[in-house]
């Protein structure tokens, strides 16, 4: 395989990402509630340790702590799993963080379902739900290593609060090398005409085999990234839901408030768009690798097909 | 300032309060004249911050984790000239005022929101912690009240803090032993919490909280033991007006017209036999 194509973990992305930003960055650190191994963090710290803050398994604090370094001037990165940050540690989100403009960013790792067999305590299928509800909270969920890299190019550089949900699988490449990232705009990957499916994170390269496999089928679909979850590209999203009749989205995420939901509210109010949300239904999830739940909740490339399809004839 | 003088100040202050919450018939009254003196003690006789230089390099930081004793605050700040006093005593507690019941960063001298409790000490220990790296010269104190001891945040933060060893980083207890539905006692029993810090690798003060001279020494004593250090300050909740003091309700009663009107003739006989010492 091609060493450009190589597929790699968002952590290992983020960590080498950081790594390089702090020649750069006298103020940048990482913030971790031992969670240095499972955010592929170790390189970092063991070359770092003076930019390393460990919290201990105490996520609260590290959110707290973190906006307090941030108030100094530090640039603090708080690297829990994605479902303690964003849920026990929400309430100091939104306090220290947002609301204090604290510049710190969290970044959520092993995000929705990729913690697999641990089950439900560590599945984080409510993050961006919660998150996006945070005022001046800026939320984004990356699909593949162009793309964080060049969000963490805007991230680095930004004195807003934001959260990042990333998983743990390896990415396949959407984009390439030069890809540049905009916070607010959503990206139209692949253009179509009979419907559009609007997808995120690690669901946005199924939605592109999807739309790619439809036109065997001789549907013609678009698929629209929206790795900027807030700020919403609403403009864009009003234009897609008047040009199109049919719009789907596709999240690993409770189909409650996550992409879906915000998408519907742009609709409702500006489109004619039908809009069918693909996620994980209002239910624990059922156990099994992040392959087999995908496929049973019909989130894999076969199971969007299949939605896209029998949506266009109903 | 000596202690006769910040005596005198802590009494007008406790007027000026009195009047703030009377006139807008809003504010956390009782808890407000519990912290007072340790205010006072920390802006006019402790802390190396004022209007001009605060949020500057080696500028102390004071973050006040009970936020809601915030009237005593907005007095301080505006007597100190961090704020416009015609402005507070007009808009406190209106509409689009930023003098609400918890401190904002819209007001000068406050430089964290904060209110909901449980925060202050993890903020502390954020900014202790930038202040070493950055080899700032500079100390943190945070007031917290003894309510607020229940919130586990804190004993995150303690935890934290013990173990960086942040001997930049001042804590304080506003420990009047009362918190809005009753004692503290009775409510969640935080005491005895002098073990509790020292079991986190604190070391741990006690004083006479509404004692101006003590409140003085004990927050000016240096602290050379390579731990945060933890002043519990015991006071009287309402200290300075008798029909308030020691009692839970108190903790956000306004007075009426009659307590009122007792109130300010209490403090300024309280302010005459300080000016006959």
């Amino acid at each position: 395989m091609n060493k450009v194509d190589e597929k790699l973990t968002a952590n290992a992305v983020i960590a080498k990402t950081l790594d390089e930003a702090t020649t750069s960055d006298p103020d940048l650190i990482v913030v971790t509630c031992d969670s240095r191994g499972s955010a592929g963090l170790v390189p970092f710290t063991n070359a770092h340790p003076d930019r390393t803050i460990e919290m201990g398994i105490a996520e609260q604090n590290a959110v707290t702590v973190a906006a307090g370094m941030a108030h100094e001037g530090m640039h603090p990165y708080v690297f829990s799993p994605a479902s303690f940050l964003a849920m026990r540690a929400i309430e100091q989100v939104k306090v220290d963080v947002a609301f204090n403009h604290n510049n710190v960013k969290l970044i959520g790792i092993s995000g929705g379902n990729s913690y697999t067999w641990l089950g439900n305590t560590h599945h984080s299928l409510n993050d961006v739900a919660i998150t996006r509800a945070i005022p001046d909270l800026e939320v984004y969920q990356p699909c593949d290593k162009y793309q964080i890299k060049a969000l963490f190019k805007y991230l680095l550089k930004s004195d807003k609060p934001a959260y990042v949900r990333i998983g743990k699988r390896k990415l396949d490449n959407v984009y390439h090398k030069d890809f540049h990232f905009t916070p607010g705009k959503a990206k139209v990957i692949l253009p179509g005409k009979d419907v559009c499916l609007i997808s995120t994170g690690e669901t946005l390269y199924f939605a592109l085999q999807a739309a790619k496999e439809l036109v065997k089928d001789g549907i013609q679909a678009a698929v629209v990234d929206l790795a900027s979850i807030k700020p919403l590209d609403t403009e864009m999203i009003a234009a897609l839901a008047q040009k199109f009749n049919y719009l789907v989205t596709i999240e690993e995420h409770d189909v409650i408030n996550g992409i879906g939901a915000a998408i519907a509210c742009e609709v409702a109010q500006y489109g004619h768009a039908k809009l069918k949300i693909l996620g994980f239904p209002d239910e624990p999830a059922i156990q099994g690798t992040q392959d087999e739940v995908f496929r049973y909740y019909g989130l894999d490339t076969a199971g969007i097909k299949k939605s896209v399809k029998s949506f266009l004839s109903e | 300032m000596n202690i006769l003088e910040l005596k005198k100040k802590a009494v007008a202050l406790r007027k000026r309060t009195w009047q703030l919450i009377y006139n807008h018939q809003n504010g956390h009254t009782g808890s407000d004249l519990s912290c007072a003196d340790i205010l006072v003690a920390l802006y006019y006789a402790v802390m190396n911050q004022n209007a001009e230089n605060i949020g500057q390099k080696d500028i102390d930081t004071y973050i006040q984790s009970k936020g809601h004793a915030v009237e005593i605050w907005y007095e301080i700040l505006a007597d100190k000239g961090y704020i416009d006093r015609a402005d507070l005593e007009k808009r406190y507690s209106t509409f689009n005022s930023p003098y609400i019941g918890h401190p904002t960063t819209e007001v000068k001298g406050m430089e964290f929101h904060t209110g909901s409790l449980g925060h202050g000490l993890g903020l502390g220990v954020g900014v202790a912690l930038a202040a070493k790296m950055k080899q700032l010269r500079k100390h943190i104190y945070v007031l917290m009240g003894d309510g607020e001891q229940a919130e586990g945040s804190i004993w995150e933060a303690a935890m934290a803090a013990g173990n960086y060893n942040l001997d930049n980083l001042t804590a304080i207890i506003d420990h009047n032993d009362l918190q809005i539905s009753g004692t503290t006692d009775s409510v969640m029993r935080s005491n005895p919490l002098s073990t509790k810090y020292r079991a986190f690798n604190w070391d741990v003060l006690e004083v006479n909280g509404n004692n101006m001279g003590d409140v003085v020494n004990i927050l000016t004593k240096p602290n050379d033991t390579n731990k945060p250090r933890l002043i519990i300050a015991n006071t009287v909740k309402g200290k300075g007006i008798s029909a308030a003091e020691n009692r839970a309700d108190w903790h956000h009663k306004i007075p009426t017209a009659t307590e009122y009107q007792a109130g300010l003739q209490e403090l300024d006989a309280q302010m005459e036999a300080l000016n006959n010492e």
